[in-house]
């Protein structure tokens, strides 16, 4: 019996069909046998009962935790100023990069660039093993910073199951322990190869993906007792490691509806094929089945989702409004002042401005412990930052078929010269259409050209005019841009000619109440609206409704890109 | 652990010859590397850092001066001994304050000696080498207008705390960085000497082979340098002779006329992009130890030297590479 049979209870690899938390646990398992080859684990899913089973399993690696508002200081070490105080003498604490153990990130969704960008170099480093992700991500757009998502091995989503369907789990310290002897023993073989040719059907682009998913066959290898990387080796990383990463599967690839699940290898005892000959017989396909199988319905659309809006979101200040503030943003020059409502006392800055004056107050005042520090009210430093807020411009634009097709291409003119221009103001531009039923949000807040030309490139016309829904999609992504630190602006181009409610019905009477309802709470939330009149004949609803909504209106019968792009930023201000 | 070896890293070939290029020639200055994640950016940064050929400096000197009598009063140097060692290459890491990154009070000194003493910052550190900075679109505003007024002037000013110290800050900057989380304000842009463009091989033979070597490294680590080592110390060595070369290869008028004449029908701006080409050019020129610069050069140099100085514009599908490579084919036919 090998090891694995021992930890599963079964013979066999057991089917993750069968029992999707034994992956869980597997995972677990191989993170603890190769920490350094794997990286680490992205572990999403919201807190809860379920996720402290898999903590607590976490537990055996010993993890040290860090959150995303981790200081540098307490990051990279910092000096230690009680010691040096003490001592007179340079002390430095250690920093938790010091430390070679695992690391993990609690609310990993809310990392900013810059740490990501720290534990992700760490990660590259041959001294840093491993980093626990803990991913809480609830609303959509939401996710792990793409530095680290790239460079963790390891993913589990264990939001789909329930406290019944988990249980306790428990690493085995003597097995993994033999495993990692067996670890660098494992050739790569043709196995390298494979997932190489798998990550780039699966459209992965980064080279990151096959060299994980093969530390990740290693690992089960060794963790199986094997002496070679065999196909259900194979299998296992593909669904841990590349699955959740696959931009596209290969289109020609078998439903999983439309064949039967496959015959797990070890099934078929009695054949004495060589391993090449195998390797030969399952095809790469059964390989992106793996994948397929491995994520649940719809995850894959909402991990691209979130990657998307990250590398929308990820560019850092633009030109919002500036706001001092004592408690965030980024750190200002110190002033002098006094601690207390809500200031906090910038210490390092305190103690440059009271140092050079030691000595002088020594000689003044006699009396005092000598090796004490003299500190005087007028040393104290108050730390100061500046917050940022950066403006978003979304438009929402009309893409049926009463706005002529002509206009959409003029709408789409605009918008990429709006954010050329956005792109020296530094701006953030989202694009909110609609036609048929729904409104979308065709373009998370970006300031990316690139993804703007591709996402408007694609972007078809005609259909019936959902008005309502598009400015329930605007004020959504109005608000959601609000609580991350962004100043919205709406800007719609539309005839108005609303026809379609909220519940998708063609009832023109309930459309138009819907939208009235909506242009009052986009009022009442005072988000700056613009609205521009693209019909040839203005009507007054669109008048009406622009009023309800506290917005400005322009009329623009015969806009072109240029002209629309001037108004545009003669209203806004920008 | 020694970083993966340059000449190990298969393809990218101009991401390579760009960053041989300012070893040979630091006044190109600079390289921008852009591309898709998990392509081999900070590799090939690291790597460069084992390639480089070391220095001489005054020991002790935290500018890493080159004589004595260039050493900051500030640093009390006392010794004149010149010692070898390694290029510096320094990471500015993002969302690092602009103490870490100038330099400021030396708090260890005033705490306990009560001196006032200036601490130097990741700038002097990087007189002479190389500054990194890794995600370099997402670099802070102020710390973008801080390393463009430095790499300006040459040299680090600090006027604060009562103190008032300069000393010379001369670096190659190298950034990199993906296009699609956000983009670089022109004028740092404009800084970098050279810009490349990196993507995924699309070759399956190519990839298993960028997988199979890195396997090799973590996982044999052993034969594998004893492999490659060999093949960076050969190509310091052209370095080094490029390096020795590059004043004597000649330029003619011909060759200058065919730089100004790529660059105004590119519309780039400044004479920047013209001195930068020339310089890749002759840079390129003496790597192949080439006695002159010829037309080949200037052709196989102008899309690192001008791609990121053209004009935006926001409605042409094809990149900037494309519209380098297009006008190359007429204006140098």
């Amino acid at each position: 019996m090998t090891p694995f049979d021992e930890a599963s209870g079964q013979p066999g690899r057991p089917a993750p069909e069968a029992d999707p938390w034994a992956q869980v646990s597997l995972a677990l398992t191989l993170l603890a046998v190769d920490p350094h080859g794997l990286r680490g684990l992205w572990l999403r899913g919201r807190a809860g009962p379920v996720r402290d089973r898999v903590l607590a399993g976490l537990g055996a690696l010993h993890p040290r935790k860090l959150h995303p508002f981790t200081s540098d200081e307490a990051l990279m070490g910092g000096m230690d100023l009680s010691a040096t105080l003490a001592t007179g003498e340079m002390h430095r604490h250690a920093g938790l990069l010091d430390h070679a153990g695992c690391l993990m990130l609690t609310m990993a969704e809310r990392c900013p660039p810059g740490l990501a960008v720290r534990l992700g170099q760490a990660l590259d480093n041959a001294a840093r093993p491993s980093l626990i992700a803990l991913d809480e991500a609830a609303e959509e757009g939401e996710g792990l910073p793409n530095a680290l998502a790239d460079r963790l091995g390891l993913f589990l989503d264990i939001d789909g199951f329930a406290w019944s369907d988990s249980t306790d789990i428990a690493l085995n310290p003597g097995l993994i322990a033999s495993a990692q002897v067996r670890l660098r023993q494992i050739a790569p073989g043709d196995a390298l190869a494979r997932l190489t040719r798998v990550a780039a059907e699966l459209a992965i682009p980064s080279m990151r993906a096959p060299l994980l998913a093969l530390a990740c066959a290693r690992a089960h290898a060794a963790w199986r007792g094997g002496s070679a990387i065999e196909e259900q080796d194979l299998q296992v990383a593909v669904a841990l490691v590349m699955a959740h990463k696959a931009l596209a599967f290969p289109e020609n690839a078998p439903e999983p509806d439309d064949t039967p699940p496959p015959e797990p290898p070890q099934d078929q005892p009695d054949q004495d094929r060589d391993r090449d000959q195998s390797a030969l017989d399952i095809p790469d396909e059964m390989l992106i089945e793996a994948a397929r199988t491995a994520l649940p319905p719809g995850l894959l659309a909402q991990l691209q989702a979130a990657r998307a809006a990250r590398q929308a979101a990820s560019a850092n200040s633009g030109a919002g409004a500036k706001r001092k503030s004592m408690r965030r943003g980024r750190p200002m020059p110190s002033r002098a002042g006094k601690p207390g409502s809500g200031a906090r006392v910038d210490v390092i800055a305190t103690l440059r401005q009271a140092a050079p004056w030691q000595k002088m107050r020594r000689a003044m005042m006699p009396g005092r412990v000598a090796d004490r520090l003299l500190l005087m009210p007028s040393d104290i430093r108050i730390k100061r930052y500046q917050e940022q807020t950066d403006r978003v411009l979304i438009f929402v634009v009309d893409a049926s078929g009463s706005a002529a097709l002509a206009r959409l291409a003029e709408a789409k003119g605009a918008v990429e010269l709006m954010l050329a221009e956005a792109y020296s103001s530094r701006d953030h531009v989202a694009l909110v259409t609609f036609r048929g039923h729904r409104a979308e949000l065709s373009l998370p807040p970006t300031r990316s050209l690139v993804q703007t030309k591709r996402r408007l490139a694609g972007l078809p016309g005609g259909g019936a005019t959902p008005l309502a829904h598009a400015l329930e999609v605007a004020l959504a992504t109005a608000e959601q841009a609000r609580r991350h630190g962004m100043t919205p602006t709406l800007a719609m181009l539309t005839d108005g000619r609303g026809n379609i409610a909220l519940d998708g019905s063609a009832n023109r009477a309930q459309a138009t109440l819907d939208a009235t309802r909506l242009a009052k709470i986009i009022a009442a939330k005072a988000i700056p609206a613009l609205v521009i009149d693209t019909s040839l004949r203005p009507k007054p609803q669109l008048a009406e409704l622009s009023a309800q909504m506290g917005a400005t209106m322009i009329a623009l019968p015969r806009a072109d890109a240029r002209s629309l792009s001037s108004t545009l930023s003669a209203a806004l201000g920008g | 652990m020694t970083p993966f070896p340059f000449a190990a890293i298969v393809g990218q070939d101009e991401m390579k010859t760009a960053m041989i290029l300012t070893a040979i020639d630091p006044k190109i200055g600079g390289v921008l590397v852009f591309g898709d994640r998990g392509t081999g950016k900070s590799t090939a940064v690291r790597a460069l850092a084992a390639l480089l050929p070391p220095i001489e400096a005054v020991k002790g000197c935290p500018v890493n001066s080159a004589r004595f009598e260039d050493c900051p009063d500030w640093a009390q140097v006392t010794e004149a001994e010149i010692v070898t060692r390694p290029t510096p290459v320094v990471d500015l890491p993002l969302g690092v304050t602009e103490d870490r990154v100038t330099g400021a009070l030396d708090i260890e000194r005033a705490l306990t000696r009560g001196e006032k003493a200036f601490e130097a910052g990741l700038l002097a550190r990087a007189n002479r080498g190389y500054l990194y900075i890794d995600e370099v679109n997402l670099l802070e505003d102020h710390i973008v207008d801080l390393l463009l007024d430095v790499a300006q002037s040459g040299e680090n000013v600090v006027e604060r705390e009562g103190m008032s110290i300069r000393h010379a800050a001369r670096f190659v900057l190298v950034g990199s960085g993906n296009p699609e989380e956000g983009e670089l304000r022109p004028q740092l842009l404009d800084r970098f000497g050279l810009s490349v463009e990196v993507t995924s091989p699309k070759e399956i033979d190519t990839r298993v082979e960028v997988i199979r070597r890195r396997d090799a490294y973590e996982n044999d680590y052993d034969s594998f340098m004893a492999e490659w080592q060999p093949q960076d110390a050969a190509l310091r060595a052209r370095i080094l002779a490029a390096r020795a070369a590059l004043a004597g290869v000649r330029s003619s008028n011909v060759v200058l006329h065919d730089c100004a004449s790529v660059c105004v029908a590119l519309g780039s701006d400044g004479l920047r992009g013209e001195l930068t080409l020339l310089r890749t050019a002759r840079a390129l020129a003496a790597f192949e130890g080439a006695p002159e610069v010829t037309r080949a050069h200037i052709r196989a140099g102008a899309p690192m030297a001008l791609r990121h100085r053209l004009r935006r514009d926001p409605l042409d599908e094809a990149g900037t590479g494309a519209r380098v490579a297009r006008q190359l084919a007429e204006v140098l036919p």
